[in-house]
Formats: C-alpha cells, sequence, structure tokens
C-alpha cells in the first residue's frame, strides 16, 4: 500500500482554501440520514460531535467517562496558541507555521501545520462567542502571553485552567446540540473494535461499563478522537484512564500507526516522591516564563541540599548554575520542552539533582517575587502555587519549587492524510490520537490549538467530503462482520477472567512502564532498546499466563477496564521500541545517545530519515511492517534547531 | 501510618449495601486519599477480593471525577478534591469513614461511585450560549470589563463534581446550577439569552429531584473551587427576572 497523504496542491498559503472550494457537499436536507460515530469527548471530540451536529449529521458521542466533561483536555493549564498578532510583535500565520516546523524538529507536514496556523485564529473566536472566559486586560480586551519556545506573545490563558474552560465551552456546544436531539451520548461507554465493511469503517463495537454489554452501533463514518498513549511509561501526567485501546484497536484492523517513538517529556512536573505514586502532576510550563531554572555548581553542595544539611536559600548566587540562561542566552528559560527535560536529565545525571532521590532541579521564584511583588505572582500562578503546596507540603512563595520532567504527551499516533483520514477509509483521527502536526516535539499551547482545530474546523469539511460518496444505506448491525466483532472481543473478555493467574493488573503495567522510562523514554540507545524489546515480549507472555482479573465481565469492574488497556499498551511498547530503535537519528523528543553533537544536541539526519515512519500490522507475534512518507519541504529550510 | 478504614460496599443499586471494615498498614503521609485506596485495592485483589470501586481520573483536582465522603465530608477534610488530599492530614491509628454522595438525584452505581448524568441534562437544559461554529466575530470585538471577566471566570471553574449537593442537608444543587448561570450570565456573549437559560435550567434541576436551598452555606463552605454562594444570589436574581419578565421565552 503506498501512503498518499493528498496534499491539495498550489501554494502553501492556498491550500486549505482551495481544498475547501474543492470538497463536496452534502445536501442539508440529506446530511441527517447520516450517522457519524465520534469516540472521545475531549478537545478534538467534543467540538467535532457538536460541529457536524450543527451541520445536520447525526452524530453517536462515545466516552469511558462518567461526562463528557471530563476528558483530559480538561487539565491542560497554560494556554492556547493564535496567530492574532494582537500584541503587535511581529506574529503572523507564517510565524506561527514557522515556529511549529521548527519547534517539531522538522519532522511535520508543511501543509497540515500551516492550516493549523491558519485556522488558530478562528478558535480563539469561536470560544470567545461560547463565553470562555478568557484573561482580559484592563482596556477589556483579550490578554496574552509567551509561552515554551516562542519570541511572541500569541497564547491566550484562562489563568491556569485554560484546558478547563476550552474543553467546558466546546462540552456546552455538545450539550447544546443533545438537547437539540441531534447527538446522542454514551458515556461510561468504551470502544472495544472498529468494524470494517467492504474496506470501509462502518461502525465500532463498545463495552457498556455498567452492565458490561458489548453492543454494536453502525455508521457512516468514525472519528477517533481517544487522545495520546503517555500512560503506557505508567507514570505520566495524563489521567488515570487515558489508553490507547481505541487508536490500537484501529491499528489491528488496517490503519497505520506512526512515529510512536515520539513521546514528549514535560520539564516542568512535580517530582516522583515514591513506590506508591499513582500518576504524575504537570506545573504549567507557563512558570518558566517568571521562574529561573538552577542546580548548585557542584556535586558537594548537592549532596548537602540532598541530605537538608543547608537550605537552597543558603546557597550563594555565584554558587548557583542557571543552566538553561547560560547555555541557551536568547531562549533561556523559555527554550522549547525537548531542550528543558534533556538539560534537567543531564545536570540530574551529573549528582547536582536537588531532591533527596537525585531526580530534581530547581524553579525559582525569588527574583520574579522582588521584582513584581508577592501580589503580582500570585495573581498569574496563584492556582499552581496552592497545587504544589498541597501535593508537596511545601511553600512556593518561600522556598523553591522542585521540578523534574515526566511523560506528558505523544507526539505519535495514527496517520492520517491532509483529511485526517487514517488509512482505513471512513475512519478518521483527530487530536492527539493523530499523529500530525507536532513533528517530533510539540511546542507549548499547540495541543489544544491542534484539537480544536481539528474539530471544529477541519473535520467538519472533510468528513462531509467522504460523506458525500455514500449511500444513506446503513451496514445492518447485525452484518456478520459486526457479530464477528462482537464475538471477539466476548472472548477476550472471557480470556482474561479465566487465567485467574497470581498477579494483578497494576504489576504488570508499572513493570512495562518501568522499561519504557529506562529504555525509551528521555535518551534511547540500541543496546537499551533491544533489551526492551525482549523484556516487553516477555512480560506480555506473563501477563496473558499470570494476570488475576477478578469479577465477572457482566458489571462495573475496574480491573477488567484496566486489563484489556493493560494488554494494548503491552502491545504499543513494543511498537515503540522497534520504531525508536529503527530511527538512526535525534530528533525532538527522540533523543538516541549515539546521534548527538558535540554540545550535547539532538543531531538529526535529513538525508535518511526525513519521512513519517508508518506502521502496518502484520499480525499477532510479527513484526511491523515499515512504510514511510517522504516529508517534503518547500517553504522551510531545514537547519539545526538552536535556541542559543 | 495504620488505618482502619470503614467503607460503603454495594453490589450494584439495587443492592441494600453496607459498611466494610478493612486494616490498612504502611501507608505514608506523602500518598494522596485514592493512592492510598489504590494500596488497598491490591491488597484487595492479592487476596481475590473485589476491589473497592470509586471515581476517579486526572487526579489533579480538576476533571471533577472523584468524589467520596469521608468522615461526613465531601472531599474529606481539606478543602480540595479528594484526589488533592493526602494523608498527611490523618493521624496514624485513625479510623476513616468512606461513603458516597448520598442524594435521590445520584443514584449509587457500584460501592463508592454514583450516577452524576443529571449535571450533565441540567447543562443540556440551557448551559451553554447558542453559538454554532465559524461566523462569528473577532474575539476582540467584545471588550469584556476584566472585574466582570474575573468574576465570570471564578464561576465558571466548577468542576461538577457534585460536592455541594453531597454537602446540603436538602441535596440542593443550587450552587453548581448557579455557576454556570452566572458565568454566562455576566457576559455579554451570555447576555443575550439568560433569561430563558435561567428558567430552563431551574426547571431541569427540579425535574431531577434535587432539593431547595435554605441558604446554610455548606455548598461552598465544601466547595473544592471556592465557589461562592453569591451565585445563588444572581441565579435567584435572574429567575426572579425571568418569571415576570413579559418578554417570551
Amino acid at each position: 500500500m503506498k501512503l498518499n497523504s493528498k496534499i491539495p496542491s498550489g501554494p502553501l498559503a492556498e491550500k486549505w482554501t482551495n481544498h475547501k472550494f474543492n470538497v463536496k457537499l452534502v445536501n442539508p436536507a440529506n446530511k441527517r440520514k447520516y450517522e457519524i460515530i465520534v469516540v472521545g469527548t475531549g478537545l478534538a471530540g467534543a467540538s467535532a460531535a457538536a460541529s457536524l451536529a450543527e451541520l445536520g449529521y447525526s452524530v453517536k458521542a462515545f466516552c469511558f467517562q462518567d461526562s463528557p466533561r471530563r476528558a483530559h483536555s480538561i487539565a491542560a493549564q497554560g494556554g492556547i496558541n493564535a496567530a492574532k498578532n494582537y500584541q503587535n510583535d511581529g506574529d503572523s500565520v507564517f510565524r506561527l507555521f514557522y515556529d511549529t516546523i521548527k519547534g517539531g524538529d522538522y519532522r511535520s507536514r508543511e501543509a497540515n501545520v500551516y492550516r493549523l496556523a491558519q485556522v488558530s485564529v478562528n478558535i480563539i473566536d469561536q470560544c470567545v462567542a461560547q463565553g470562555v472566559p478568557f484573561a482580559r486586560e484592563y482596556g477589556g480586551l483579550l490578554a496574552n502571553r509567551s509561552f515554551g519556545g516562542a519570541q511572541v506573545s500569541r497564547t491566550f490563558y484562562a489563568r491556569g485552567q485554560t484546558g478547563q474552560q476550552l474543553l467546558l465551552g466546546a462540552y456546552s456546544a455538545l450539550s447544546r446540540q443533545v438537547a437539540n436531539g441531534k447527538v446522542k451520548l454514551y458515556p461510561r461507554t468504551e470502544m472495544m473494535d472498529v468494524v470494517v465493511v467492504d474496506g470501509k469503517a462502518r461502525g465500532i463495537v463498545t463495552r457498556n461499563l455498567i452492565t458490561g454489554a458489548i453492543e454494536s452501533h453502525s455508521a457512516h463514518a468514525v472519528l477517533l478522537c481517544t487522545g495520546g498513549y503517555g500512560n503506557v511509561f505508567f507514570l505520566s501526567t495524563n489521567a488515570m484512564g487515558s489508553n490507547v485501546t481505541a487508536a490500537w484497536r484501529a491499528h489491528k484492523k488496517g490503519a497505520f500507526f506512526s512515529n510512536p517513538c515520539y513521546t514528549q517529556i514535560h520539564p516542568t512536573c512535580i517530582p516522583v516522591s515514591g513506590d506508591h505514586q499513582s500518576k504524575l502532576t504537570l506545573m504549567s510550563e507557563s512558570l518558566r516564563n517568571d521562574g529561573r531554572v538552577w542546580v548548585p555548581k557542584t556535586v558537594e553542595v548537592a549532596e548537602k541540599l540532598r541530605k537538608r544539611e543547608i537550605a537552597p536559600k543558603d546557597i550563594k548566587e555565584e554558587d548557583r548554575d542557571y543552566y538553561l540562561e547560560t547555555k541557551y542566552p536568547s531562549f533561556g528559560n523559555l527554550v522549547p520542552r525537548d531542550v528543558a527535560s534533556r538539560n534537567a536529565k543531564q545536570v540530574c545525571d551529573e549528582g547536582r539533582g536537588v531532591n533527596e532521590t537525585g531526580e530534581a532541579v530547581f524553579l525559582d521564584f525569588r527574583d520574579a517575587i522582588l521584582r513584581d511583588g508577592e501580589d503580582a505572582v500570585r495573581g498569574k500562578y496563584g492556582n499552581l502555587f496552592d497545587m504544589y503546596q498541597q501535593i508537596t507540603g511545601e511553600n512556593p512563595y518561600k522556598t523553591p519549587m522542585m521540578i523534574y520532567p515526566a511523560v506528558h504527551y505523544t507526539m505519535g499516533g495514527l496517520w492520517v492524510d491532509y483529511n485526517l483520514m487514517t488509512t482505513v477509509p471512513g475512519l478518521y483521527a483527530l487530536g492527539e490520537a493523530n499523529f500530525s502536526d507536532h513533528g517530533a516535539n510539540r511546542l507549548g499551547a499547540s495541543a489544544l490549538m491542534q484539537g480544536l482545530a481539528d474539530g471544529y474546523f477541519v473535520a467538519p469539511y472533510t468528513v462531509g467530503d467522504y460523506i458525500a460518496g455514500l449511500s444513506y444505506d446503513k451496514v445492518p448491525e447485525d452484518h456478520p462482520e459486526f457479530r464477528k466483532a462482537e464475538e471477539e472481543v466476548k472472548s477476550r473478555v472471557k480470556q482474561l477472567l479465566e487465567i485467574k493467574g497470581s498477579k494483578t493488573v497494576d504489576h504488570f503495567h508499572k513493570k512495562l512502564g518501568k522499561i519504557m522510562w529506562n529504555h525509551c523514554g528521555m535518551a534511547r540507545n540500541a543496546a537499551g532498546l533491544t533489551k526492551a524489546k525482549e523484556m516487553i515480549r516477555a512480560l506480555k507472555e506473563e501477563f496473558w499466563s499470570d494476570v488475576n482479573v477478578l469479577g465477572t465481565g457482566e458489571e462495573l469492574n475496574l480491573s477488567l477496564e484496566k486489563a484489556h488497556r493493560v494488554a494494548d499498551f503491552l502491545e504499543l511498547g513494543e511498537l515503540m521500541v522497534d520504531d525508536a530503535l529503527h530511527r538512526n537519528e535525534s530528533c525532538g523528543g527522540h533523543f538516541r545517545d549515539e546521534y548527538q553533537t558535540p554540545e550535547g544536541e539532538a543531531l538529526r539526519d535529513d538525508e535518511n530519515f526525513a519521512y513519517v515512519a508508518a506502521w502496518e500490522y502484520l499480525g499477532a507475534g510479527k513484526d511491523e511492517a515499515l512504510h514511510k512518507e517522504a516529508l517534503v519541504f518547500e517553504n522551510v529550510k531545514l537547519t539545526q534547531r538552536s535556541y542559543k | 501510618m495504620n488505618l482502619t478504614l470503614k467503607v460503603w460496599r454495594q453490589k450494584n443499586t439495587s443492592d441494600k449495601g453496607g459498611f466494610k471494615t478493612y486494616k490498612i498498614s504502611g501507608i505514608s503521609a506523602d500518598m494522596s486519599f485514592l493512592e492510598m485506596l489504590d494500596v488497598l485495592n491490591e491488597d484487595l485483589s492479592g487476596k481475590g477480593e473485589d476491589p473497592v470501586h470509586f471515581d476517579h481520573d486526572c487526579r489533579e483536582g480538576i476533571c471533577g471525577m472523584c468524589s467520596l465522603h469521608i468522615n461526613g465530608q465531601p472531599h474529606g477534610p481539606q478543602q480540595t478534591t479528594t484526589c488533592q488530599l493526602h494523608m498527611r492530614s490523618f493521624k496514624d491509628g485513625e479510623t476513616i469513614t468512606i461513603e458516597p454522595w448520598r442524594a435521590n438525584a445520584f443514584p449509587i452505581v457500584k460501592d463508592l461511585v454514583v450516577d452524576r448524568s443529571a449535571f450533565d441534562r441540567i447543562i443540556q437544559s440551557g448551559g451553554y450560549v447558542s453559538v454554532n461554529t465559524g461566523g462569528v466575530p473577532d474575539a476582540n470585538e467584545i471588550p469584556i470589563p476584566k472585574v466582570i471577566a474575573d468574576e465570570s471566570f471564578d464561576a465558571a471553574t466548577c468542576i461538577g463534581c457534585g460536592a455541594c449537593v453531597a454537602a446540603c442537608k436538602n441535596a440542593s444543587a443550587m450552587l453548581f446550577v448557579s455557576a454556570k448561570i452566572s458565568q454566562l450570565a455576566l457576559l455579554p456573549q451570555g447576555k443575550v439569552e439568560k433569561r430563558a437559560r435561567a428558567e430552563k435550567m431551574v426547571a431541569q434541576m427540579d425535574a431531577e429531584g434535587f432539593g431547595a436551598c435554605t441558604n446554610t452555606g455548606a455548598c461552598s463552605a465544601e466547595c473544592p473551587k471556592e465557589i461562592k454562594q453569591s451565585n445563588i444570589a444572581r441565579m435567584n436574581r435572574e429567575y426572579f427576572a425571568a418569571s415576570v419578565s413579559t418578554e417570551k421565552v
């Protein structure tokens, strides 16, 4: 199969406009005859479901949480980028496009990223019209701030709760369509499989998480808006329920999976405190606007800190190493996430970490408080400081915060063409679930932008183009393909329940997480990855022979839900390792020890690796087949990323 | 830390349910309350007993999915969500009683899990500005005074967890409903429909079986997001204005 990205011809700035004109339209009176399934109700899912319903399609929206408003987009803190240039500081669509391409280390598609930058301005308008209370200046107009990796102020925000406010906006639009009868909601329902009939996605099979009922839903198109797979690491900033299951099942039904090794390790998280820990908490990277990152210059001083013989405030200015400011004078503490994370790891590996575990650096607000006053700092970051204090028991106004990188976002995902369609016709992937816009590294405040761009402004056009070529007829839900998929799901439930082994699901999840973090985390190398592959295979075998899943399939059963998800993570983990192993270069979030510049920066190999890796599932136990989509850059010049 | 847990166990909605007592040891003060329950569940699972079911997701205090009535208080002794409650708030040897939210409008699904879909239906009845995607004015064409925007924002931070209902002796949902009505009524975008919104949302709230408000303020005192009681006053004003208005809504 040859990958066709379907990028429209013509100049970059006109591609999307021309494409919108060229897509086929569905007669407004006929739209209600078409059913569209949207899985996931985060920013991408809720906005797509609402927008498609407004157009007139009949939509079914599914989420595993008890309400669509709980989707993990809600936890995004910092903000959302848009090329509004309200600050008159030189921003433009092209600059946002350029920053995003460069920030992604030249591993994303020009046309997709340009479209993202173009529609970014519409997103802000849309959200304000919905009543999203963005931060404002005293004159009543919208406020902006700068954000990691950008030198203009283009980030719109709602205190430290931007994701919450945007999601509640999309949720309100979705709720309105539920009231209008255009969307039917299925909360506490998990997608278990995609059903493909005659080569087209024609529906899904779900499990009702309360009753355990396995059900079929037929449709004309299926949109997966199911987020990322960061929880493969067990410890991440993702919600506990975030999982890869929907995307992985689609992958096994023919959707190629792209760049799985591109994972983002966020530099500003609260450090791990012990083995009992269930998740990691992010502190918005907006904190890096005013906080200064440092560690002691010497290992000796760091050791005293770790033993609590001295307090951070006792360390003299000349004994502090503000390593980001020294190394990257023009970006300083605002370097992109991958660079900030890698440097934190480096100074900790040198023995200069500042907490008991040696895996933490300081993020210090002393100077900001002296400069602007405590109230001003509280006004900007109050809720984040409170959160920090609640979790750690320390007051960040008095003593510097301690932070360490943690898994946060996954740039990889299902391969999609320009229309956001996967390699299975009629099956789409939106938001973090697809691979398309962030290359090998995502810039801050770009995830919310992409989720809403896909849902509000891209899918409503491109899905219509596909639907227009279909007849109204639905595949009946008792079609043999639905029956077959249902039977497969049921037998998998049965299989999991019958193992009755000796170890809990979490035991396996934690083990997998450790393997991934140690060998496929912030830095990877061939030897470690090769070892990891064997370890994952062995763990997978052990899982299927020794896991203990309690209860029955016909009730609310958390350990069964988790078992399904962990089983899929085990398979994904192996593919991530394969992908990381084959990519013999360093780029963005993928850092291979073997490929670095003398200064320790990521060393790309554009000649051999300027492509999207798209993996095809070939069957259980088989290595997947690699397909390549060459990345063509006509509008930017590939350079080594420099933030010096 | 060693603790005794009295936990509400109920197989399903129709089961009668009752307390079960568990002993748990080796809990550190840095654990979150839910991580303490994770330890209990690993323990129970290891022994082949059904783990305690409870709702939780983001564990960052923002999704609103976690609940739990802890020692008689929604989300426990701190004014925060249960996931942000840490064991340093408890003493070694303490007995902790854990119950689900108690309200007719929130039927128990299993153990500590309740059905809060009533909140979704209330939002569906009018908790939005009726705009479609596209065709909206430029974001800066609607200047909003900062104080108004901030006041609206304070109301908008509600996470829909239901602690207000659980805290109220009447199981009233007024704080939740008023937060949404306030957020939108304060903003020019939301003003257009504010009367119809107040009427519809209050009607749906009543239909769901939530109780009336007697101004005890328990809701606001327990709210993890410190949603102010003054929102209820604003909702009542909007509702009253709508009921005496001659405008057809």
